[in-house]
């Protein structure tokens, strides 16, 4: 068998967990049961004081860490950070990952069977915010025995739930980690996200979302959503260092095929995401994201939103990402001053854009590592008492 | 701690709201939030110093202090702290002001550049002072704009800044009974408390 690195979770098992309480939604839909698929990494502990969870962005899952198997290529979406030794250490956190609802890795969502029907949900899977991920995550959380989790933890889309969380249930959780984040999207957010959702469902192979019955799927649309989604990842200067105008065969061809290096890229990584992803999904993810907006229950003052929380916040920004700006992280800082209450914050110099917030990058495991530890030192502290 | 943040954190109230201009790595605000449970805030710009705070538990938001304050609303603090860091600043006038803004009560200490050696050494040597204190060369320091007590008074004068409390100290941060005689002269550092 293949040897993994020494700081790597090694062989992980997903688990899938039913609920049959009705869950209800903030459209007012109500989803009967569901079930959620997910990983855990490391031992809870005695009081199950020292759980982290793991919220995914658009594309993430439940597979953050380790491998499926010895021959999978690459390991969990986000292993660079968790492992033994790693910025969220599983020697000493119980890691808890998911597939957030309306997914399409094995939770409940638009390509799973509804027990009502017996066909896949398709186009009539309820439309899910992150309030009611927070939701299913807690009802998860209590499934697992944990009371309150030592840290909850996300970069973008993830960092929004993170944020909600401390919101939705301030007595739950210590430590709010939000990393590329943003309290709201910006108009620019939602107007991308309006050219993908029309890729998709523009796509002749669409069918209204019921493209499951046809045996078919909406490749061509998911791939240019991707390709789009894929630009406001990179930052320009990112873009440059890496692709340049470089010609894949060194001279123009002076047709309408793909020359510049870019532009293959673009194109190889459209097409892979569109193996692997389900369309369905990708309207549902992007919505939740248009939606989301704590404030707006208080009169669009987050200050406001955000007087009742009890957690400390750890916010990271990345200098070149102009998807979740910096300034946007600030906004989040800012309101939190306001509001009296404990924030650290660190805007990363990275030439990655948005994307940095997945690669480990020194100072942003620097910084990032040494908030995890304290939390850690905090749980021990608190165990030697 | 410092000698100087030992002066600061006996003037600052138990439980009060305080922000910490380039607080370093942190030791005043955490002794204030240990000792006094006061709610702070450190601003710093150096990656080190960040950490440094992170590890202690301190409240750090990484941030250009010359950029501008103008994101935090105006009296959201009750003290505003900026100890060694004003002669850093592009502006040291639009920095005072913003404190002033922010903070019901400022506390400023910075180095003073009429001391006697200072200058002796401008006078005798006809160069910019370097001590062991001040210990940069004139193009590398980060200390960008050199200015003696009278200056600062001068600046609290025309912009009816009220001057509440002043300490004057000597490069180890200790009073010395003769800086009192003539502080401008004899002082090194300055520790002023200051509102509007």
């Amino acid at each position: 068998m293949k040897d993994f690195p020494e700081d790597s979770v090694g062989l992980v098992t997903p688990t899938s967990i039913h609920f049959d309480t009705p869950l209800t939604l903030a459209s007012g839909r109500v989803l009967p049961e569901y079930d959620l698929m997910i990983e855990t990494y490391g031992e809870l502990n005695a009081d199950a004081s020292n759980a982290v969870l793991i919220c995914h962005a658009l594309s993430g899952h439940h597979h953050a860490a380790g491998y499926h198997s010895p021959e999978e290529r690459k390991p969990g979406w986000w292993d660079s950070a968790i492992g033994p030794g790693k910025v969220i250490d599983t020697r000493r956190f119980f890691v808890v990952a998911l597939n957030n609802l309306g997914g399409c890795h094995g939770s409940t969502g638009p390509n799973t069977l509804n027990p009502e029907t017996g066909k896949p949900y398709g186009p009539d899977f309820p439309i899910v915010t992150v309030p009611d991920w927070v939701e299913s995550q807690a009802r998860l959380a209590d499934h697992l025995g944990i009371h309150q989790w030592a840290a909850v933890v996300g970069g973008s889309l993830g960092g929004m739930q993170a944020l909600q969380w401390s919101i939705d249930y301030p007595e739950r959780l210590r430590h709010c980690v939000i990393i590329a984040a943003a309290p709201k999207l910006s108009t620019q957010n939602i107007a991308f996200n309006e050219v993908a959702r029309q890729a998709i469902s523009k796509d002749p192979q669409f069918y209204q979302g019921h493209y499951y019955e046809q045996q078919v799927v909406p490749k061509t649309g998911l791939m240019l959503a991707r390709m789009v989604g894929h630009i406001t990842y990179l930052s320009e200067d990112g873009m440059r260092e890496k692709f340049g105008r470089e010609l894949r065969s060194g001279k123009l061809s002076f047709d309408f095929n793909p020359q510049f290096e870019i532009e293959s890229y673009l194109q190889y990584q459209g097409e892979r995401f569109s193996e692997a992803f389900d369309a369905n999904t990708y309207l549902l993810m992007t919505k939740a994201l248009d939606y989301f907006d704590p404030a707006a229950d208080y009169n669009n003052e987050l200050a406001e939103a955000l007087r009742q929380v009890k957690c400390d916040y750890f916010i990271a920004s990345f200098t070149t990402d102009w998807r979740f700006s910096p300034e946007r992280s600030r906004e989040i800082v800012d309101a939190l001053i306001e509001a009296g209450k404990k924030v650290t914050y660190t805007e990363i110099q990275a030439a990655h854009g948005h994307d940095a917030f997945l690669i480990p990058i020194p100072r942003y495991m620097e910084v990032f590592g040494a908030y995890m530890n304290r939390i850690a030192n905090e749980l021990e502290t608190a165990d030697a008492r | 701690m410092r000698a100087d943040l030992e002066i600061i954190r006996d003037w600052i109230r138990p439980g009060s709201r305080v922000i910490d201009l380039g607080c370093g790595e942190g030791e005043l605000l955490e002794y204030l939030v240990k000792e006094k449970q006061v709610q702070g805030y450190g601003i710093e710009i150096n990656a080190d110093n960040i950490t440094a705070c992170i590890e202690k538990g301190v409240n750090v938001i990484e941030k250009d202090i010359d950029q501008g304050l103008c994101s935090i609303r105006s009296n959201s603090f009750d003290t505003v702290v900026m100890s060694h860091a004003l002669q850093t600043m592009h502006r040291p006038d639009q920095i005072v002001e913003e404190m002033l803004r922010i903070g019901k009560e400022c506390i400023v200490t910075f180095p003073n550049f009429a001391h006697w050696r200072a200058r002796g050494y401008l006078a005798i040597r006809g160069r910019m002072p370097v001590s062991k204190f001040l210990s940069y060369t004139w193009y590398n320091t980060p200390n960008i704009h050199f200015f003696t007590f009278k200056d600062f008074e001068e600046l609290c004068v025309e912009r009816n800044i009220y001057i509440v409390d002043r300490t004057v100290i000597d490069h180890e941060h200790k009073h010395r009974w003769w800086i009192r005689l003539w502080p401008n002269m004899l002082g090194e550092i300055a520790i002023y408390r200051i509102t509007r």
